[in-house]
């Protein structure tokens, strides 16, 4: 049995291994890498949003460093299929030749022996474009009307989808009924480095070698093999450190694709780094939804039903491996959340916009379901004339009814949502905000106005085949596996097929693997990012890796424990389940081996080791499942004071608590700043964070000082309580938890905000919560009143 | 986002920086600390076939005492103002305005005159130095040299009275006695960006200067008339009115953040009836 000590396990908060190297700017990130005779790649790119291309004309000086879609001789276009009926099947040029969908959409690469050079080599191409009118706003994109995105499609929809469970019986008692509309604006997730590529074609290995800063290599590679025509054997991806992700690194881009195109027709390395202008204009986006709303309760509080209906602006292709149609599966399956309720009943809409692609975000459409749902759920408190905090208390399921089955079928491993919600409201103390307000409103509250706003939610995380496969996306994960090495010094060896890119995974797992073979983290080596060296997986996504990758180490690590202790039984002459491996020995009674010597004798010193021993030897793969693949539950109630200044409308965040229980922590300081990470993308998304686009599908920010993100100083000092309720589904108990902080902070913003403004008979609706949009919903509510006194 | 090729001069003094400027071609441009023109560089706003690099010429990067004035090299960063590096004439509002000048990073080589050549109607410089009464000193070609009141200087948003063959070189500022107060204030919703709103006030009993300056507003700094701006300061006349009359042609609710920036601007100066409402008001 291994040794569990808490100084370097489960549950230490130790410093993170890959820090040293991040802190120091020693990080190898694909814009670091050089390679001899490298070529740089610069696209041309449509200005336009939707046209006809008429002709392209590569430039007479320089034209062969100029490819376009003809060139690419045997390559496909990315397709991105959902397996749910009624979906309408997009192809994405790898290069656009006949139409152009989206600004940004590469028409074609240019060459050079630099950027600057292949930017100046892309000037010199023309294209010629008959302009036609563009699907810029998703609420039309199925007028009648609306230009066809693709021509043989009837509607400009990727999939329309419906649930109804036992809605029309479940309203008749209600005594509150409201409907309101919510919307969520289009992001850029803007990771710290953007995407990038070298691509270069390895004549030993007969390979084509892939660095590209992305979270799920595998993927990539196979669905480079399909784009390609090219066998899994022949390709080699390579994912180096890679600067944040968040999902804007989980998709097969068409950039990889020509990049290795181009490897393999020059013979030479070429690159494509991303900057920050075709991020913010050409990249793939997020977020963008649109909801109608409407919640029923009956007079006790209770909640009876909810009546949704959901657009996502889902841009002009389905995106490999997520599909256009991820986002409105989630918006479906997730909205009801943790709250109990009779009747359900949502139709959603993925439309296609002359937009970019939409991607998964951090927290998918869990930020925008929050948003939408908790609103409400402030909306019907305010109707009701009870607090927010009441309503929440009444309709969150109970502890003793874990695990809860809520009405969309979603299976709460565990949890206690009352108590995180008591506690929340607690720490921020919003009986003192309610006295402080009465002051205010009584006149010596000058331009500005509090307001106390809370958010309670779920994320799931390491759900597995049946959710997935429900939800139709081309790919659904299944198990994970992880290999363990004893090396012959005694160190360990630990390769996963996911990918670490912040989430301090190069820790956790060597956590992990402590727990079970004692050998301190500092002397693992977690192998990771590279499909020539770990075992498939589909990548780091969906809050998945601490349950599956970790159970997949700790499998793996299980297995090497053993075969170590048979060894050292044999060595110590003690029974191998006597065996303590702990501190690099293994130990029994008085007697002790080095783990090190364990490993000479393995590999150079076989005359040594018990004549039963497995020749499988120091090395072990292992796979891992959950107990059952629905996913581990993770949780928060975000609170929030907010200052609103009815003159400037700026908001201004006074206080901020997030009662968060991830289950068993592996490593409480790798969550503390995974939760901070995320509740500062999400006050971004609350406050600050919005692509937007004129008529014609013009992105209307090009660079950061118009594409608002909030920084270190509109973060406040958010303190984090957290809760333990272990998962009955996974190996330490742990849970998902690298999405949770960016869900919240909308939702609690936005209704601090409008009870900010209660007072004033104001609302807010749409995110980002700009200046204009709350002096725009306080002058709308003077002019209702003015109205009101004339009538 | 790499610029287009450009060659490169460093420049040893102001008169060589403007001999650089007639004698190569035509598309010569100025650079110094590159915080606004190096962006423009890299989008391929601007596509300068020379640029001159003004950083390393001494005499633009000192300060000289004039007795009643300091005279500002117009190469000097807002860090070396922030950090106290250079002498303050006005006792330390310098210093409060550059230490919020978008960030450390911008202001380490950002320059107090490539600001004011700029000319961005929201910069910090633009407004608070023409409500302290700032002259821009300029060279010409041949030797030649002009001075200018910074309140005309600015012609518009993002140009000034600069001709071909001129360069900025210095800023001139009177020194503030102890009895004279100052106030600045803007609209930022997040650290770093440019104004949306902002408003300087100066109340030198001393000099006999009473000025109300309100920026960001798409056009050159307004300084409300003398006798406005001292009816305002002593409660006759309301800010919006005043806004109204300096600003004739705009909505008055556009105005109101404009009136919000001049009463934080009263209020950080200590004019009686203005509390500052603001907490993070420097």
């Amino acid at each position: 049995m291994a040794a569990k000590k808490s100084e370097f396990g489960v549950g230490a908060s130790i410093e993170r291994l890959e820090d040293d190297r991040y802190l120091r700017g020693r990080g190898r990130f694909v814009a670091d890498i050089q390679m001899p005779g490298m070529l740089d790649i610069a696209f041309v790119r449509s200005p336009v949003a939707h046209a006809r291309i008429r002709s392209i004309t590569k430039p007479e000086t320089g034209g062969d460093g100029v490819f376009v879609a003809a060139d690419l001789a045997g390559v496909s276009g990315i397709r991105a299929d959902s397996g749910l009926r009624g979906f309408r099947s997009s192809i994405q040029p790898i290069l656009a030749h006949d139409k152009v969908r989206h600004v940004g959409e590469p028409i074609a690469a240019c060459v050079a022996t630099s950027r600057a050079r292949a930017e100046d080599l892309a000037e010199l191409v023309t294209v010629e474009f008959d302009e036609l009118p563009a699907v810029s706003e998703m609420t039309r994109a199925r007028d009648a009307d609306a230009p066809l995105l693709h021509e043989d499609w009837d509607e400009n929809v990727f999939l329309e989808t419906a649930v109804d469970t036992n809605f029309a019986a479940s309203i008749a008692s209600a005594t509150v009924v409201i409907k309101r509309t919510y919307r969520t604006a289009r992001q850029c997730m803007a990771p710290m480095e953007g995407r990038g590529v070298v691509a270069v074609w390895d004549n030993q290995a007969e390979q084509l070698v892939l660095h590209t800063s992305t979270q799920m290599p595998h993927i990539v590679r196979t669905g480079l093999s399909a784009s390609l025509g090219l066998d899994h054997s022949r390709i080699r991806i390579v994912a180096p450190d890679v600067g944040g992700g968040f999902g804007y690194k989980g998709i097969l881009l068409t950039e990889e694709v020509c990049a290795a195109w181009l490897a393999m027709k020059l013979r030479r390395p070429v690159r494509w780094i991303e900057d920050r202008r075709e991020h913010l204009t050409g990249g793939a986006n997020c977020r963008e939804h649109h909801y109608e709303i409407t919640g029923y309760a009956a007079a006790d509080g209770r909640l009876l039903a909810v009546d949704c209906e959901a657009i996502v602006d889902s841009g002009a292709y389905s995106i490999y491996p997520f599909s256009a149609c991820l986002e409105a599966a989630q918006v479906a399956s997730i909205l009801p959340g943790p709250y109990r309720m009779d009747g359900y009943r949502c139709r959603t809409w993925s439309v296609a916009s002359n937009k970019p692609p939409i991607l998964p975000y951090r927290g998918v459409a869990r930020t925008g379901v929050c948003f939408a749902m908790e609103m409400l759920m402030d909306g019907l408190a305010h109707e009701l004339g009870i607090e927010p905090w009441e309503i929440r208390q009444r309709n969150l399921a109970e502890p003793h009814q874990m695990p809860f089955t809520n009405i969309t079928n979603k299976y709460f491993d565990s949890g206690d949502y009352p108590e995180a919600l008591r506690r929340a409201v607690e720490a921020i103390d919003i009986a003192a905000i309610r006295r402080r307000q009465r002051v205010d409103e009584g006149g010596s509250g000058g331009r500005h106005r509090i307001g106390v706003g809370l958010s309670i939610f779920c994320e799931q995380g390491a759900h597995g085949t049946s959710v997935y496969h429900g939800w139709g996306i081309p790919m659904v994960p299944g198990f994970e596996q992880a290999t363990a090495r004893l090396t012959p010094d005694g160190g360990l060896e630990i390769r996963v097929g996911i990918q670490s890119h912040g989430q301090g995974l190069e820790t956790t797992l060597a956590q992990i693997a402590y727990e079970e073979l004692g050998i301190k983290p500092e002397a693992v080596r977690v192998v990771h990012g590279d499909t020539a060296l770990t075992p498939y997986s589909t990548g780091t996504w969906g809050s998945r890796c601490i349950v599956m990758a970790g159970g997949a180490v700790a499998a793996a690590a299980a297995k090497l424990g053993d075969r170590i202790r048979h060894i050292a039984g044999h060595l110590l002459q003690a029974a191998p389940d006597s065996v303590i491996l702990a501190d690099g020995v293994a130990r029994a009674g008085a007697g002790e081996i080095p783990l090190r010597e364990i490993g000479r004798l393995w590999y150079l010193a076989p005359q040594h080791l018990p004549p039963d021993v497995d020749p499988g030897g120091l090395e072990v793969t292992q796979g891992y499942r959950t107990v059952r693949d629905t996913g581990t539950f993770s949780y928060a109630c975000h609170a929030v004071t907010v200052s609103v200044d009815l003159a400037l409308g700026d908001v201004k965040l006074l206080d901020y608590v997030i009662v968060e229980d991830g289950g068993v922590l592996i490593n409480p300081m790798v969550v503390d700043g995974q939760v901070l990470g995320g509740a500062a993308q999400g006050i971004g998304t609350a406050l600050y964070e919005e692509m937007r686009f004129d008529g014609t599908g013009q992105p209307m920010a090009a660079t950061l000082a118009d594409y608002h993100l909030p920084g270190a100083p509109e973060v406040p000092a958010i303190r984090i309580l957290h809760m333990e309720t272990p998962s009955p589904l996974s190996r330490f108990g742990q849970k998902g938890i690298g999405e949770s902080g960016a869900i919240g902070p909308p939702a609690a913003i936005g209704n601090a905000v409008n009870d900010a403004l209660r007072s004033l008979d104001a609302r807010i609706w749409e995110l980002p919560i700009t200046p204009e949009r709350v002096l725009a919903a306080v002058a709308e509510a003077e002019g209702k009143a003015r109205i009101g006194e004339a009538a | 986002m790499k610029p287009v090729a450009f060659d490169l001069t460093t420049a040893t003094a102001a008169p060589h920086a403007v001999a650089l400027l007639s004698n190569v071609d035509i598309e010569a441009k100025i650079i110094a600390g590159g915080q606004s023109l190096g962006p423009m560089l890299n989008l391929r706003l601007a596509r300068p076939g020379h640029l001159i690099d003004v950083t390393r010429a001494k005499d633009l990067r000192g300060v000289v005492d004039e007795g009643s004035a300091l005279l500002y090299g117009a190469a000097v960063t807002h860090a070396e103002i922030e950090d106290g590096a250079v002498p303050d004439a006005t006792g330390g509002w310098l210093q409060a305005i550059a230490s919020r000048i978008a960030y450390r990073a911008v202001r380490n080589r950002g320059t107090m005159g490539g600001s004011l050549v700029h000319a961005d109607p929201a910069a910090d410089w633009v407004v608070t130095l023409t409500a302290l009464g700032a002259v821009a000193v300029i060279a010409g070609p041949g030797g030649a040299a002009r001075e200018e009141p910074l309140s005309s200087f600015i012609a518009g948003p993002f140009t000034t009275t600069l001709k071909p063959g001129e360069i900025l070189t210095g800023i001139r500022l009177a020194k503030r006695t102890a009895d004279a107060r100052w106030g600045y204030w803007k609209f930022t919703r997040k650290v770093g960006e440019f104004a949306k709103a902002s408003a300087a006030v100066l109340i030198d009993p001393g000099a006999g200067d009473t000025r109300v300056v309100v920026g960001a507003i798409e056009q050159p700094p307004i300084i409300l008339p003398a006798g406005d701006a001292e009816a305002v300061i002593a409660g006759r006349l309301p800010i919006e009115e005043a806004l109204r009359r300096a600003l004739p042609h705009r909505p008055p609710a556009s105005l109101v953040l404009h009136a919000v920036a001049v009463r934080e601007a009263l209020g950080i100066a200590g004019a009686a009836g203005f509390p500052a409402q603001d907490q993070g008001a420097a």
